[in-house]
């Protein structure tokens, strides 16, 4: 109700406020990112991406001729920082467009400010479903999906591949996160499958450098399955120890992150172990690697930095996609050289875009609909470190609540059935 | 809590504790001598931790035996101590002995965050893992629980290792009866000759090679990456301040206490699992303020 | 400087009373710039805003060492005030700023009576580490009790309403600005005269002969206590004015490394010292942000470095500089550094 006030209070004042802006000498942009920090090993990754996409369209004329220019700012220098430097390439910086951020967090403090200092503003990775549940934005979209479909994918996956389990137990970091994807995944299992009985919950804090004591209880405990949706080094740690004291051959591992950790355990994860990327998001993408587009991007991303691009990567794409065609769209509908403020806004309404998965669009209430990867680790000799096997993409549109919804009280409406309704392709690896 | 129960909880204590003895010893080993809460040895445990992935990686890619991961992590320790260690005595702290704790300790700090940077400039932001010297050793399973033999036997041994090592290095050693009396009086010990100037140099040294050591110890079982010294500080602060300042045997019990009292808490109620060290350390500090083992300072009138 | 700080003040020759009238003059300059800040440079608003929030919480700092005491763990009333702050929004969204000015400064004074019992019993490196051993506490249930704190994301703080009306972004910045430069300047004050009434006289003479106190029959636990309060309290204000400027509050608020920063900034700005404190604090969140913009991922080092010459070059601190050009500026004889440096 109150969108659709805005909308048409919008609508009042645009015959004045419609007219075209004068085409700038460059599109300024700022991205929060982690440079420092543990969040780094999604922060620096997508940096390099960025760098690769803006020197791209630049090298094709930028935007109807407008070169990009980007302004990074460090989501590891604290909160006090962040939103100083926000608001300062935001207002005095002469941004037209932000990318904040990775953490969720962040993302909660920056939403309501760029709602305050009227700039758009495209979270392009935090996860937290919460942002478009609990407040309506006009500046703020999603380019991506969000926590409940992420977990939902686990969940359904896991349903499909490992009916027959009984048991389960997590090790998730102690944070919001953490918390939220448990409760997510948690609420979704007790509906679909309610003979699964929790054994044990394990949250230790942020940036734990040592599992020992949770992984002998764990091996007291047996549990069929272990999920942990930590990242990162947390990730590395838990996966590294587990591997080494072979917890890994009697439980079942469920990793809706570990898609970013691949590379880095080689082969400490091995085969048999469920394996996630926040979105469609893998450097193997069985719909998208013959794309003329995706193999030319792995190449030039291999070449400036050694590495095989992790999901944050993708996430910055779709962002930078998503831009990109806002601007195009705003500068064709309304005929102009380059858009106001208003027609941008207007053209993210409803926006489709592809960056390296599938495509992806945005819903009524600005939250993204993307597709879920999910597979199952598989150690082949191709690679120095585990690929995927099984893979299976869910189509987003069945993963989130409808508008208007909060994810848990929407889950908890749902039940076995629930699995079969979702829209499914699968892919050998 | 069955007796299986308990004695997994022990063993995973003890092992946790190992480690954290290691890097308190070297903190309250400065402590105890120059009287220097050393911030930045967070930073050295960190880099020893780096320096052995980096070192072990190379010589591992040459084609030499994972065993030869155990000499590396000594050589990693000692580099850290000479490197690093001493030009932050003979460059930084040299100046400000007299100055007040307060600018020491800042010193410190400052140190701390030049090379919290300083690493990520060197090895970047992402997570290390190197594990061959784990694997080296293998496995042992107790109560079908397994446990690698790395962590609930080899780092055990190296802590008690250190301990007496250390004990007896103090008290049977020319050197080490340099330096505790210089600890004990520094002007009285330069009036009959001694450096204090060396002894300081000497003593900061052998600190930070244990910190270093501590990292390379750790190595092997968590990723390296950064921040990874911030938390270590924070937590060997607490065994060293609940150990009584400068007490080495203190340390151990210190170390002890935190590491069961943790790792008890996984198993009885988990959440306050982190909470555990810092309350062990207010308990003991609220009815001992001098610590476990540490003597109640003479006040100078 | 530090060692010299608390010595009571001797009679001003009439060079060192014109000393201190220019003195007078530059800080009234320089509060007069600042309140110009938001009409002249805007862009730079939000950004002394938490510079003099901070302030305020170093001058809680600054007030225990003068007492030659060093709180390692301070930031636990800076992030008290802040929480209290937050859960007053939650639980009632109409509160008005000067409601959770005064509950987040009432927890953090609570906090500091029930800690400063049992800290006021020690000293020195024992002080600094108790400190750090509760706010490290607090940061732990903080982290862990998530599905009340927040845990590590924390909890936004709503705007709250001012004298009863509801603002817009733009307005209740610029009223938080003007509060903390009003509170700055009142608390600052105050703290000059605490430091020279009687009580504050006693307080500073805890740091260089605590015994003769007990000599003349006071007790130095209670004076000590008072100091202690007043430092909390001063902290608790400086959380809160942070929290409502910031919008959201986190457990990094209590983290030790943001106590550190507090001593860190205390001695900067000129250890001991009132002016210091906030002019510390202005110009290492400036450092901080313009080397965090500019220098990407190396802005700690610059603040390491940037510490270690101030330390190493001018322990005095910023302070202690101006006022050794001052002096010699001025050609007066030269007067005791550390009274000059309040």
């Amino acid at each position: 109700m109150m969108k659709l006030l805005t909308t048409s209070a919008l609508c009042a004042v645009l015959p004045l406020a419609a007219m075209a802006a004068d085409k700038p000498e460059t599109l300024k942009i700022g991205m929060t990112t982690f440079l420092t920090g543990p969040a780094s090993v999604f922060g620096v990754p997508a940096r390099d991406a960025m760098d690769i996409f803006v020197a791209n369209l630049n090298a094709e004329g930028g935007i109807n001729g407008v070169p990009i220019e980007v302004t990074y700012i460090d989501e590891g220098a604290g909160a006090e920082a962040l939103t100083s430097e926000f608001r300062r390439v935001a207002q005095s910086g002469g941004a037209e467009i932000m990318l904040a951020s990775i953490s969720s967090g962040n993302c909660q403090t920056i939403a309501p400010l760029a709602e305050d200092l009227q700039v758009p503003n495209l979270m392009w990775d935090c996860g937290t479903q919460r942002i478009f549940e609990e407040n309506e934005y006009d500046y703020v979209f999603r380019t991506q999906g969000n926590a409940t479909s992420e977990m939902l994918a686990a969940v359904a996956y896991l349903l499909k591949t490992n009916p027959d389990f009984k048991t389960i137990a997590v090790v998730n970091q102690d944070y919001a996160w953490g918390r939220d994807s448990w409760d997510i995944f948690h609420t979704a299992l007790e509906v679909m499958k309610p003979d699964v009985e929790v054994v044990g919950e394990f949250f230790p804090k942020f940036g734990s450098p040592d599992f020992s004591t949770e992984i002998s209880r764990l091996q007291a405990l047996r549990p069929d399955v272990i999920l942990s949706t930590s990242w990162g080094g947390d990730l590395d740690t838990f996966v590294q120890q587990s591997f080494q004291r072979g917890l890994m051959n009697t439980s079942t591992f469920v990793l809706p992150l570990a898609e970013s950790s691949l590379e880095r355990l080689g082969p400490s994860l091995p085969a048999g172990h469920i394996v996630g990327a926040r979105g469609d998001h893998y450097f193997l993408h069985p719909e998208r690697r013959d794309d003329a587009d995706f193999q030319s991007f792995m190449e030039q991303y291999k070449e400036a930095t050694g590495d095989i691009p992790v999901y944050s990567v993708f996430h910055a794409s779709q962002a930078f996609a998503a831009m990109q065609a806002a601007y195009e769209k705003a500068i064709a509908d309304n005929g102009v050289d380059w858009p106001s403020e208003e027609q941008l806004l207007a053209a993210f309404e409803g926006l489709e875009f592809q960056g390296l998965g599938r495509p992806l669009y945005l819903r009524e209430d600005n939250q993204g609909v993307e597709s879920q990867l999910m597979g199952t680790s598989a150690q082949t000799g191709d690679y120095p470190f585990a690929t995927l096997e099984n893979i299976m993409i869910f189509d987003g549109d069945g993963l989130l609540p409808p508008i208007g919804e909060t994810s848990i009280e929407w889950i908890k409406g749902l039940d076995a059935s629930f699995v079969d309704t979702l829209q499914v392709e699968t892919y050998d690896n | 809590m069955n007796l299986t129960i308990f004695l997994l909880a022990l063993f995973d204590g003890i092992s946790y504790a190992a480690l954290v003895f290691i890097v308190a010893l070297g903190l309250t080993l400065i402590f105890g001598v120059m009287r220097i809460l050393n911030i930045a040895h967070g930073s050295l445990y960190a880099i020893g931790a780096y320096a052995t992935v980096s070192l072990t990686g190379f010589f591992l890619a040459l084609g030499f035996s994972p065993i030869f991961a155990f000499p590396l992590m000594i050589i990693s320790a000692v580099l850290v101590g000479m490197l690093l260690g001493g030009p932050i005595e003979w460059l930084l702290l040299r100046r400000i002995y007299d100055k007040p704790e307060v600018l020491q300790l800042l010193v410190t700090f400052a140190v701390f965050m030049i090379l919290e940077d300083a690493q990520r400039l060197v090895w970047g932001t992402q997570p290390y893992f190197q594990a061959s010297a784990l694997q080296a050793l293998g496995n042992i399973t107790l109560f079908g629980v397994t446990y690698t033999v790395y962590q609930l036997i080899l780092l055990p041994l190296v802590a008690i290792g250190l301990l007496f090592g250390l004990r007896f290095f103090l008290r049977r050693t020319v050197i080490g009866k340099l330096i505790l009396a210089t600890t004990e009086d520094r002007e009285a010990a330069q009036s009959i000759g001694i450096d204090a100037d060396r002894v300081f140099l000497f003593t900061f040294i052998v600190g930070a090679v244990l910190a270093g050591l501590g990292g390379a110890l750790a190595s092997p079982t968590t990723s390296i990456l950064p921040g990874m010294g911030a938390d270590m500080i924070v937590l060997s602060f607490a065994v060293v301040a609940t150990a009584g300042l400068g007490q080495i045997e203190g340390a151990a019990v210190a170390a002890l206490l935190i590491g069961l009292g943790r790792s008890f808490a996984v198993y009885v109620w988990p959440e306050v699992a982190v909470l555990v060290p810092y309350l062990i350390m207010v308990l003991v500090l609220l009815i001992r303020p001098q610590g476990l083992f540490g003597s109640p300072v003479a006040r100078k009138i | 400087m530090l060692d010299t700080s608390q010595r009571s003040a001797p009679k001003l020759s009439d060079k060192a009373g014109g000393l201190r009238s220019t003195r007078s003059l530059l800080t009234l300059a320089g509060v007069l710039l600042l309140a110009a800040v938001p009409l002249i440079a805007p862009s730079m608003q939000l950004l002394i805003n938490l510079a003099l929030a901070k302030g305020l919480a170093v001058l809680g700092v600054t007030i225990l060492l003068r007492a030659g005491q060093v709180s390692f763990g301070h930031a636990l009333f800076f992030g008290v005030s802040a929480y209290v702050g937050a859960f007053l929004m939650a639980s009632m969204p109409q509160a008005d700023l000067i409601l959770v000015l005064i509950a987040g400064v009432a927890g953090a004074a609570i906090s500091g009576l029930l800690v400063g019992l049992f800290v006021v019993r020690y000293r020195g490196i024992f002080f600094g580490m108790l400190n750090l051993a509760f706010s490290m506490i607090f940061w732990s249930i903080l982290e862990k009790f998530y599905h009340i704190t927040g845990g590590a994301d924390g909890i936004r703080l709503a705007r709250p309403t001012v004298l009863g009306m509801a603002l817009e972004r733009p307005e209740f910045e610029a009223v938080l600005f003007y509060l903390s430069l009003v509170l700055m300047v009142g608390l600052g004050w105050f703290t000059l005269r605490w430091f020279a009434s009687p009580v504050g006289q006693i307080f500073q003479t805890i740091k260089t002969n605590e015994t003769r106190l007990e000599y003349l029959g006071l007790s130095p636990k209670r004076v000590l206590l008072s100091g202690y309060l007043l430092s909390a309290a001063l902290c608790g204000v400086g959380g809160s004015l942070m929290a409502m400027t910031q919008g959201v509050v986190t457990p990094e608020y209590v983290w030790w490394v943001r106590s550190a920063e507090m001593v860190f900034i205390a001695v900067l700005g000129g250890a001991g010292s009132v002016r210091g404190a906030f002019i510390g604090a202005l110009i290492y969140e400036i450092v901080r942000v313009y080397a965090s913009a500019f220098a990407g991922d190396i802005w700690q080092l610059l603040l390491g470095s940037f510490l270690l010459i101030i330390i190493l070059f001018a322990p005095g601190g910023i302070m202690g500089i101006a006022d050794s050009v001052m002096n010699r500026r001025s050609k007066s004889q030269p007067t005791n550094l550390g009274e000059d440096a309040q």
